[in-house]
């Protein structure tokens, strides 16, 4: 009943095609934006199909028992690629706005705040598949990868919707450093949390303190998550994983959420 | 107090303070703008002026008191619709072309002005294809001012709208602003300026520590202050002149003695009695400038 009553409300407020034009116009604008300042979107883009022919060739043709290294390394690497655009993207952007006072003016202005996150939040999905194309592209090539359709597309959507608990972090993170600080903070989680969680090396190499710590990073789930969308051998319960990043997600929305209303 | 003012006032602060840790950056702060009334708030740095107009937006909130837009809070998006802004401390995406950051802008009012209107006003047609990154301060400045106008506004809030433009530039903009002003918009800024505020103004305040020590018309803050200035030539020695016991201060300015002082006309009648030479005799009363001087001192 009480919808029936909003909904008119919002119409007569805001005409619907005019709201959405601001949503067009500002993705469109975001977009446009990533790709003025190419220096950011390269490296996000090649890095990790560049680890991957790297290592691939190191390791290849040595595939032991259930694991196949190609296969295992493109989910690890493809995990390692969408975690820097949510982090990045929101994570110095947000800070870069915040410092150069647009985020104020905006707030004064009748801008749809909502429209800002959701601009952010589609290109780093865009972007999340974007890196998962030129890491399949590799693994095809270099790696010699073959997998079912299906298996290719439990990866696509583990890729496009897993970048999202990264842009809460990478939103907390912009919420509270400074324009100058924040691709090195950022750095500083992105890099050791994707060795930690075994993306570089297979958690196995690593010691069985950092090994038994691994489940305390978002990165590790959806890893694990990306393991099983390949067939690759995996431990925990999907559902639990999932939870785990949903859980994480909503907590750093929040705190983003308090620190950018006072800010 | 003048008449009572019998329309809804377009922004109203009562009593609104607000304290940043252990400063007070705006305490008790009582302001009633009327629909196209040009309001220029005056003060040094850091008396408070942007927290005064951070409230009107509703960026921040007051400790006490209360400010209202358009007869609501200053977070209802119905009420920031009316609004154009133009902050100090604004930095617009670097990458972005000015046609993108007005189309972007635009799209967000309910009736906006069309492009071209909109930029011939603020006077950047010609800088429409180019990135905001690569403007000059001035040519920024413009750009945010179009940002500010076009959503026809009803209200303007303009944070030292001409600092770093040049003298050709500013005056384009004060007629801008005069335009506007006329069609019924009603604008509060604050400016270092005096000039701008007696150029443009129909009411002044100024802030001193947060506290509005004046408000009133530009004639009326002038009449508050008592001193006038003297110029003319005379043989008597600037000192001389100085010692005397109604004058503030004397000095030679060149050909000329310049004389401040709160009665004029004693103090003409010795200069003609002891100099019989005294010629290009002028009595001004002071300008808006040394008024503000004055309050400031008074206040402080």
């Amino acid at each position: 009943m009480s919808t029936a009553i909003a909904v008119p409300a919002l119409a007569s407020s805001t005409p619907v095609p005019r709201l959405l034009r601001c949503y067009a116009l500002e993705a469109r604008h975001e977009f446009l934006r990533l790709l003025r300042t190419p220096m950011f979107a390269l490296p996000t883009l090649l890095f990790p199909a560049m680890f991957y022919v790297l290592f691939a060739s190191l390791t290849n043709g040595s595939a032991s028992g259930p694991i196949n290294p190609a296969v295992y390394m493109l989910a690890g690497y493809t995990v390692f690629g969408v975690m820097a655009p949510g982090m990045f993207g929101f994570g110095v952007a947000v800070a870069t706005d915040r410092d150069s006072g647009w985020l104020r003016w905006r707030r004064a202005s009748p801008m749809p705040p909502a429209a800002y996150l959701a601009a952010k939040l589609v290109m780093a999905m865009l972007f999340a598949a974007l890196v998962y194309a030129t890491m399949a592209a590799a693994a095809v090539i270099v790696g010699g990868v073959r997998m079912a359709w299906s298996a290719w597309g439990a990866l696509a959507l583990v890729a496009s919707l897993g970048v999202v608990p990264f842009c809460a972090i990478g939103l907390f993170v912009g919420s509270l450093c400074r324009a100058q600080a924040a691709p090195a903070i950022v750095n500083l989680i992105y890099l050791p949390m994707a060795f930690l969680s075994g993306l570089w090396l297979p958690l196995m190499l690593l010691p069985a303190l950092l090994r038994e710590a691994a489940p305390v990073w978002p990165s590790y789930h959806l890893a694990q998550l990306a393991y099983a969308a390949t067939a690759q051998p995996h431990a925990g319960s999907l559902l639990g994983h999932v939870a785990v990043l949903a859980g994480m997600t909503a907590l750093f929305l929040l705190l983003a959420w308090r620190r950018l209303a006072r800010a | 107090m003048r008449m009572p003012v019998p329309i809804a006032p377009v922004l109203a602060y009562h009593a609104a303070s607000k304290r940043y840790g252990a400063a007070t950056a705006l305490d008790q702060f009582d302001l009633a703008l009327r629909p196209a009334e040009l309001f220029a708030l005056l003060g040094p740095n850091g008396a408070g002026k942007t927290t005064a107009l951070a409230l009107g937006l509703g960026l921040a909130d007051p400790d006490a008191g209360s400010v209202q837009l358009f007869g609501q809070s200053p977070h209802a998006l119905a009420a920031r619709r009316q609004v154009g802004i133009m902050l100090q401390d604004a930095g617009l995406p670097d990458t972005l072309k000015v046609s993108e950051l007005l189309a972007q802008t635009r799209a967000a009012y309910t009736q906006p002005l069309a492009v071209d209107e909109c930029a011939r006003t603020a006077g950047i047609e010609s800088l429409l294809s180019r990135r905001y990154g690569r403007l000059s301060g001035g040519e920024q400045r413009r750009v945010q001012f179009a940002l500010a106008i076009c959503g026809r506004p009803n209200l303007l809030f303009l944070d030292e709208p001409t600092v770093g433009l040049d003298v050709e530039a500013r005056g384009l903009l004060w007629q801008a602003i005069r335009t506007l002003r006329a069609a019924g918009c009603s604008i509060i800024l604050t400016t270092h300026y005096l000039e701008e505020a007696e150029a443009l103004a129909d009411r002044v305040g100024v802030l001193v520590q947060g506290r509005l020590v004046a408000c009133g018309s530009v004639a009326q803050i002038r009449a508050r202050v008592s001193q006038k200035r003297i110029r003319c030539t005379s043989v008597l020695a600037a000192e001389t002149i100085a010692a005397w016991p109604q004058v503030a201060s004397a000095s030679r300015a060149g050909h000329y003695i310049e004389i401040v002082t709160a009665a004029a006309e004693p103090v003409v009648r010795e200069l003609l009695a002891l100099d019989a030479t005294v010629a290009e005799l002028e009595v001004h009363r002071a300008g808006l400038a040394e008024a503000f001087v004055e309050i400031t001192r008074a206040a402080a």
